[in-house]
């Protein structure tokens, strides 16, 4: 493979680390290397004594494994944070104004800006949600954006996730560890903070109550302890005050929601739940669902309770309509995107199709509905007889499948095990839609631990670094 | 407070209470052992822990004999023994873990940590360490607990459950302890007074950590009938029947709900029937009559507990 070059988010071409970098590069030339190999200990000890694990899908009931953390942050000068942040709230502005639109009037359809079809066809689609009105018309209350870095240091958007994104809990107990093995690095600079991102989240459940409600009742609804996002549930339901529930703890009665509790049944107002669509109403989706509570649909439609996110948010961050975004801020907010898409291919365009069946070893096709990692071929690091397996899959149904050109993701400094290396990463924000947009400072940095591998993902082996905004 | 939760916090303390509880029963069938030579009556100790607990069924069907080592698996590492001090750790570990949002992060940490320990444990480093050392920890590891919830969590209905768990588990222990030994309390009169028995008799008092505590109150020998009424009828020791049951029927009294009545009644009877109580009394009905009574009421008491908190079949009219 030819050497391919990539933003290095540390150092410079001549080798000097980045002004924004100069106080973490200063503490690692002056560090010996013991302490530093101590720092490392300390941060794994500590964590595997908090608990902060994710349970792996496939593996051993009940197996729980370590999000590996890297001590190297990811920093990011203010200034660019601001413009990033903009774009942000511009894009999921508009993305809860595109799903308002297709469940009432479907404006952006008659104007041909996005193919009706797309829409109405996709399975992520909600016909239940047609010309339901949701509180505030937010329908992504929590949305995580995945951003990257291309060689020319310049911000794009991967993917939009609208429904359940998960992670943000490691931002915060990420943001811990750190200041607690480098306090000397907080107190020398501004690094800005990110620990009231449950405050922000807890107001923003509060404004999604059902209207004349003034203080809610909020749960945070999990799958259950089995879920491989379970620990996030519990620590988010606790930074907020609020019960964490399962399906079981809650039942319908005349359309209202109420929880089993010691004290008899009490009214439930907001469910921030974590729970796909198909299993939150066996009665409404999946009729084998154990996960969900019978009737909830049919409260959440006579506006007794709210859900965040909303029902029917999977079709606005499905990879066959990511393309369309920045026709959506135009048409919307009539406004220019501030944050870039990666140029994708649709296959089901005859053009686009054969253009990346010539070219399927420089671009990455993935399945349209695909999250996780799962499924998708890298181009560059795949091999002849992965390719051709792939284009028979492709083949059978093409409108299921979208190709991106390879991004040459910026990489971070990283620990492993020969040392320090550069690695590839990534950046997801986490983005509150209530009466205002609001965020925390930068978001969730990760990293994919492998040489060469772009695959971010922690069920893929992927690791996770804080990430600064410094002033 | 959401009905699962009570439950799990429940359970969960009484997993905490019940690995300390084993560890203290096997400590003193280890140093029981200790006391004598013969081979066989050193494996002779070995059934008590057994009988306590109530597994010597489930126990023979897996092992050909009794003797330290065997039980000591059983009952410490088993981990196909629901009872066993290691089973234990993990219920109470997957507890904590299903109410991660209503404990404190320390009492997570404690269980959580407690249960990564236990994991790398199995006989040959339960011998490098040393049996004694063992149980020291397990002790440790729950008194740790305890003091780490009291001094974290707020005073509110999951701090109550907690306790109920604990003391239901306890009070139930100490009856059973009790029931096991109850031969070795009532000696036929040429006893009276040897060497076998005052190790017998301390060993209880050991057990629950009353020794110091019968020297204080009493300031007399061990008799049988003192080291029965220290731990059935004092109010002053923590892990006396009639300690505990006080604590239950008061947070039966705090937590009640519109279901709880019955709960609360049959608290408060078996507490009265303890404040009120008599050695004499006890030892006419016959102690092992008086303790499978009392094992049996408090059984009822927890299957009412659980109808009128962890039931899942409330219903908003209800």
């Amino acid at each position: 493979m030819a050497l391919k070059k990539f933003f290095n988010e540390m150092y410079s071409d001549d080798g000097k680390a980045r002004p924004h970098y100069e106080a973490f590069g200063d503490w690692l030339t002056n560090t010996p290397p013991e302490k530093i190999t101590q720092n490392r200990q300390a941060a794994d000890l500590l964590f595997h004594r908090v608990g902060i694990t994710f349970a792996v899908y496939g593996e051993a009931t009940g197996t729980e494994r370590l999000i590996p953390f890297d001590i190297v942050p990811h920093v990011i000068p203010g200034k660019q944070w601001e413009q990033v942040s903009k774009g942000l709230k511009q894009r999921v502005t508009a993305l809860n104004a595109f799903l308002h639109d297709i469940y009432h009037e479907q404006n952006i359809l008659r104007a041909g800006k996005v193919p009706a079809h797309k829409v109405i066809k996709n399975s992520q689609f909600r016909p239940e949600m047609i010309g339901i009105n949701v509180p505030g018309g937010i329908y992504a209350h929590v949305a995580g954006i995945d951003l990257v870095k291309d060689f020319d240091g310049e911000y794009y958007v991967l993917e939009d996730n609208l429904r359940t994104p998960s992670g943000v809990s490691y931002l915060l107990e990420n943001r811990k560890m750190m200041m607690r093995l480098f306090p000397e690095l907080f107190a020398q600079q501004r690094i800005r903070p990110v620990d009231h991102y449950p405050d922000l989240l807890l107001e923003t459940l509060r404004n999604a109550a059902p209207v004349g409600i003034d203080n809610p009742t909020i749960v945070l609804m999990t799958p259950g302890n089995f879920n491989s996002a379970y620990f996030e549930h519990a620590f988010l339901a606790q930074q907020m005050g609020i019960e964490l529930v399962e399906g079981v703890d809650l039942f319908v009665q005349e359309d209202t929601v109420f929880m089993r509790t010691t004290q008899g049944p009490q009214k439930v107002d907001v469910i921030y739940r974590r729970i796909d669509d198909d299993f939150i109403d066996p009665e409404a989706f999946r009729k084998d669902s154990m996960l969900g509570v019978p009737g909830l649909m049919r409260a959440y439609r006579a506006g007794r309770v709210t859900l965040a996110n909303a029902v029917g948010t999977g079709v606005a961050d499905d990879k066959s309509m990511y393309p369309y975004v920045p026709d959506m801020i135009r048409f919307y907010l009539d406004e220019e995107p501030i944050l870039k898409n990666v140029h994708t291919y649709m296959l089901d365009d005859k053009k686009d199709l054969d253009y990346v069946l010539a070219n399927m070893q420089d671009l990455v096709i993935k399945e349209a509905q695909g999250s996780g990692g799962y499924n998708m071929l890298v181009g560059p690091t795949s091999t002849k007889e992965e390719r051709e397996r792939y284009k028979q899959r492709v083949l059978d149904a093409p409108e299921r499948f979208i190709a991106q050109p390879t991004l040459s993701l910026s990489v971070c400094p990283t620990f492993v095990d020969k040392g320090l290396a550069p690695r590839h990463i990534d950046l997801r924000p986490y983005v509150l839609s209530g009466k205002n947009v609001s965020f925390v400072p930068g978001g969730l940095t990760r990293v994919a631990l492998r040489e060469g591998s772009l695959v971010v993902n922690s069920s893929q082996g992927g690791g996770v670094k804080d990430t600064w905004i410094v002033d | 407070m959401l009905s699962r939760t009570a439950s799990t916090l429940y359970w969960m303390s009484r997993n905490v209470e019940r690995a300390e509880n084993t560890a203290r029963i096997l400590d003193v069938a280890h140093r029981m052992s200790l006391l004598t030579k013969d081979p066989d009556l050193q494996d002779q100790e070995w059934f008590a822990p057994l009988n306590i607990t109530g597994t010597l069924f489930p126990f023979s069907g897996r092992h050909a004999i009794v003797n330290s080592k065997e039980v000591l698996h059983f009952m410490a590492l088993d981990a196909d023994n629901p009872s066993s001090i290691y089973s234990c750790a993990r219920q109470a570990r997957e507890n904590a873990r299903a109410v991660r949002g209503t404990i404190t992060s320390e009492m997570w940490e404690v269980l959580n940590g407690t249960w990564l320990e236990m994991q790398n444990m199995d006989e040959d480093r339960l011998y490098a360490r040393g049996i004694s050392s063992f149980f020291d920890w397990v002790k440790e590891r729950s008194h740790l607990f305890r003091g780490v919830t009291f001094g974290t969590i707020r005073r509110d209905e999951a701090f109550q459950f907690h306790r109920l768990g604990t003391y239901l588990e306890r009070a139930d222990n100490t009856a059973r302890m009790l029931d096991v030994k109850y031969h070795v309390l009532l000696p036929s009169v040429e006893d009276v007074g040897g060497a076998v028995d005052y190790y017998q008799w301390s060993a209880v008092l050991r057990s629950v950590s009353a020794f110091e505590s019968y020297r204080k109150v009493y300031r007399d020998i061990i008799t049988p009938l003192k080291v029965a009424e220290l731990l059935i009828l004092r109010d002053d020791i923590p892990r006396s029947m009639r300690f505990c049951y006080r604590d239950v029927y008061q947070i039966l009294c705090e937590v009640q709900n519109r279901a709880s009545m019955e709960a609360t009644r049959q608290a408060g009877e078996i507490y009265a029937a303890l404040q009120f109580g008599t050695m004499q009394n006890i030892f006419q009905a016959g102690l092992h009559e008086y303790l499978t009574s009392f094992l049996e009421s408090s059984n009822k008491l927890s299957g009412e507990v659980d109808k009128a908190f962890f039931a899942r079949t409330l219903s908003a009219t209800a």
